[in-house]
């Protein structure tokens, strides 16, 4: 109720934003996962909330959270205020679009059209210091997984481009380090979602990558067996905090939901949520601002999208990083 | 409006941590990201300048902390200095408490002005004498030498706090003092550092539960019996140590109602509490929150009984600030020394103090470059739209890498330390 004012602007927005030809595209793309049964009024009503700026918005803000709640500090343990204060973003955001019916929509899409394609991409697995190449990042099961966000691999691309999924590319989000190094490790180095004017942050970057590496293996260790001792040591309790907030883990397409859900999304298969999505938005560069398009969302004004040609080039630059990453 | 005169500028080479006035004023303590302490030390009235109270000049340096390594999770636990809080003084050494992220060090400061000298069995080079050739004896005598001040740790508090140390505060009673982290507040004896009792503990059995962490806590300057802490959801808890053995139930809760018509995600993360800090009277209470300075009547828990805009013009940009992270910056804010005035940072290097009595604020700027020693500092202005006027600064032109996160008023003086990032200014009151 409370957005009701904004949903209706952005309503009214829609209309101008989108060329007819793509907003069919979107609509149609969407009504092809949603398979038989399906209200035709209610999946094109789901596509009119997905395209507009508000659920952009919103998803841009859910995609960054995210990736705020990854992003680690090598050496020192993560602030645990910032953390909970992010986690509970996330919820409140999950909790309003479960409540509109876009987060069992937009999931149920990806999840049928992950199973319905082939994919063959090498397992990205994300463990609880992201931003580190260990053996786990070259496929090695970690143990307690947290699926927060479920299967994901190539058909992502695809839905990505029928989708206006550049919402994460709307928010133009720079990264200091994006070297795919192996096809299958994550990007080493931290994804410059600090501010880059913080000193310690920049100077260190390029220079720690081999340091960081050797402590990666170190930490992996100690990570797997902390995580068996979590449950007895108080001296854990922050190592599972870490994981409530800060474990992803990406892994091949699988036919059902991993049962084993992280409670914070605990009814929801988050495949869309994939780092590998979110990631390949923010490759791209923002035709616009970074911030002009999130700024409204807290204003709760109509807030200018920029032009569906940023998206679609946008989206062509996911389809690169995509192979970049999954290393076809 | 205040006029101030900038009177000391100091260059650390580390980020300024934290700021600290003595209980007289004299001393002003600094913490750095390096683990430093540095000591300033406010130099007798000269007679030249008897309008100018005295400057303050580096008075002692030590280390405080060092970095360490927990081997058992494999990080690093920093040396930043988190916070300093000064014992009153008892004899004629100094004591302060600092502390990190996970230990908390009494350290004493003493004055060395004298030294024996004339030994029977030493030389005064310190070379050991050979006892046949003392033919006489004599007593030796103290003869004055070069001022040196030593700081030495007396007690070291370690091993108490899985999260984060936050807060440190004295009790009023000088024999104990509270340090909170993340989830719990321990209360310890200034003379036992083997032991410390749990006074509060919010961790929940399952850390995924987690909602809520501690962010600040402070003992009441007169009750010994009672101290605060806030909320990173903009609660502050008041107990009472005599209710129970542990505080968990709090006697009053402070929380002012949302807003409804202000309402977005990122209402939570603003009203997270950085700071709360009791008036030196003990009636009321301070709160800082991301935008705003709000005082509490200890006597009402409903709402507070004033509020102060920081910089309400940053609501428009909170998913900026969200992105980059400086929705999260924990900003301090202090009283003055009879409570009529209230003081805290913001960015571009802008503070911000709010007068109570008058209802007037004022913003001024710490930089090098817009307040020479002993000119008078010029009120600044934001401009937040339409036309802006000479001398205003537009909202997108702050900087937001210059944060004044640590202020400190002088406890009896308008004497004021603002911290920017790597510099220290102090400004007095133009009598």
């Amino acid at each position: 109720m409370r957005y009701s004012y904004q949903r209706r602007t952005c309503a009214i927005a829609r209309a101008k934003m989108f060329p007819k030809g793509t907003k069919r595209k979107f609509s149609d793309s969407r009504e092809e996962p949603v398979a038989g049964g399906e209200d035709v009024n209610q999946s094109s009503l789901a596509a009119v909330r997905m395209l507009s700026s508000y659920s952009l918005q919103r998803q841009s803000l859910l995609d960054m959270s995210l990736i705020k709640l990854q992003l680690c500090h090598m050496l020192v343990e993560p602030n645990l205020c910032r953390s909970v204060l992010i986690a509970n973003t996330v919820r409140q955001i999950q909790e309003e679009m479960t409540q509109d019916g876009t987060w069992q929509i937009m999931t149920q899409a990806l999840s049928a059209a992950n199973a319905a394609a082939q994919c063959s991409a090498d397992r990205l697995v994300a463990t609880e210091v992201l931003c580190r190449q260990t053996e786990a990042a070259q496929g090695e099961q970690v143990p307690k997984p947290f699926p927060v966000v479920g299967s994901e691999g190539c058909p992502a691309e695809e839905v990505l481009e029928e989708e206006e999924e550049a919402a994460a590319a709307e928010v133009g989000m720079t990264m200091s380090t994006v070297s795919p190094q192996a096809p299958t490790s994550y990007l080493p180095g931290t994804f410059g979602m600090d501010p880059c004017w913080e000193e310690e942050e920049t100077g260190e970057d390029d220079d720690d990558d081999d340091e960081e590496e050797e402590e990666d293996s170190e930490e992996c260790g100690s990570g797997s067996e902390g995580e068996e001792r979590e449950r007895d040591s108080l001296v854990e309790d922050t190592r599972t905090a870490e994981q409530v907030f800060g474990t992803f883990e990406i892994k091949n397409p699988a036919p059902s939901p991993d049962p084993a859900l992280e409670e914070l999304f605990s009814d929801v298969d988050a495949s869309y949520y994939d780092l590998d999505t979110v990631l390949t938005g923010m490759q791209s560069v923002p035709k616009m601002g970074p911030y002009d398009l999130l700024e409204s969302l807290s204003s709760h004004g109509p807030s200018p999208l920029s032009s569906s040609t940023s998206c679609r080039s946008d989206l062509n630059e996911l389809d690169h990083i995509m192979e970049i990453i999954v290393g076809s | 409006v205040r006029h101030e005169k900038g009177c000391k500028t100091q260059d650390s080479a580390d980020i300024i941590s934290t700021v600290e006035f003595n209980h007289s004023g004299e001393l002003l303590a600094t913490g750095d990201k390096g683990g430093r302490v540095v000591i300033f030390q406010q130099e007798l009235e000269s007679k030249n300048q008897p309008q100018c109270r005295g400057e303050y000049n580096v008075y002692s340096t030590f280390q405080s902390h060092e970095p360490e390594f927990d081997y058992l999770k494999s990080l690093e636990i920093e040396e930043k200095i988190n916070k300093i809080r000064w014992l009153p003084q008892k004899n004629a050494a100094q004591f302060l408490l600092s502390t990190n992220d996970k230990t908390i060090k009494l350290w004493k400061i003493s004055e060395r002005d004298k030294r024996p000298e004339g030994y029977n069995l030493k030389e005064e080079d310190g070379r050991y004498r050979d006892p046949t050739t003392v033919t006489t004896l004599r007593v030796p005598v103290f003869q004055p030498m070069d001022l040196m001040v030593e700081a030495s740790p007396r007690r070291v508090f370690a091993n108490a706090h899985t999260y984060h140390i936050n807060s440190i505060s004295v009790n009023s009673d000088c024999e104990t003092y509270l340090s909170a982290d993340d989830l719990r507040i321990n209360l310890w004896n200034l003379e036992i550092t083997d032991r410390s009792f749990n006074i509060v503990d919010i961790k929940p059995v399952n850390m995924e539960e987690l909602t809520e962490v501690i962010t600040a806590a402070e003992f009441h300057p007169n009750q010994c019996n009672t101290f605060v802490y806030s909320s990173s959801k903009g609660t502050i808890r008041l107990c009472d140590m005599r209710a129970s053995a542990l505080c968990d139930q709090h006697s009053k809760l402070f929380e002012e109602p949302e807003d409804p018509s202000n309402r977005s995600f990122f209402s939570e993360i603003i009203s997270s509490i950085s700071d709360v800090k009791f008036s030196h009277s003990g009636r009321y209470m301070m709160t800082r929150d991301y935008l705003s300075v709000k005082i509490w009547d200890l006597n009402m828990e409903s709402r507070p009984v004033e509020t102060y805009q920081v910089h309400e013009y940053l609501r428009s940009k909170l998913c900026s600030l969200y992105e980059n992270d400086c929705i999260f910056d924990k900003f301090e804010c202090c009283w003055n020394g009879n409570d009529s005035v209230v003081m805290t940072g913001s960015y571009n290097n802008f503070f911000r103090m709010f007068d109570r009595g008058y209802r007037q604020d004022v913003t001024l700027e710490a930089s090098r470059e817009s307040s020479k020693p002993r000119s008078v500092l010029k009120p600044r202005k934001v401009c937040t739209g339409g036309k802006r006027k000479k001398d205003e600064i537009s909202v997108d032109s702050l900087d937001f890498n210059k944060k004044i996160l640590h202020t400190a008023w002088h406890p009896q003086d308008n004497i004021i330390a603002v911290a920017t990032t790597n510099n220290l200014y102090i400004f007095q009151d133009k009598l």
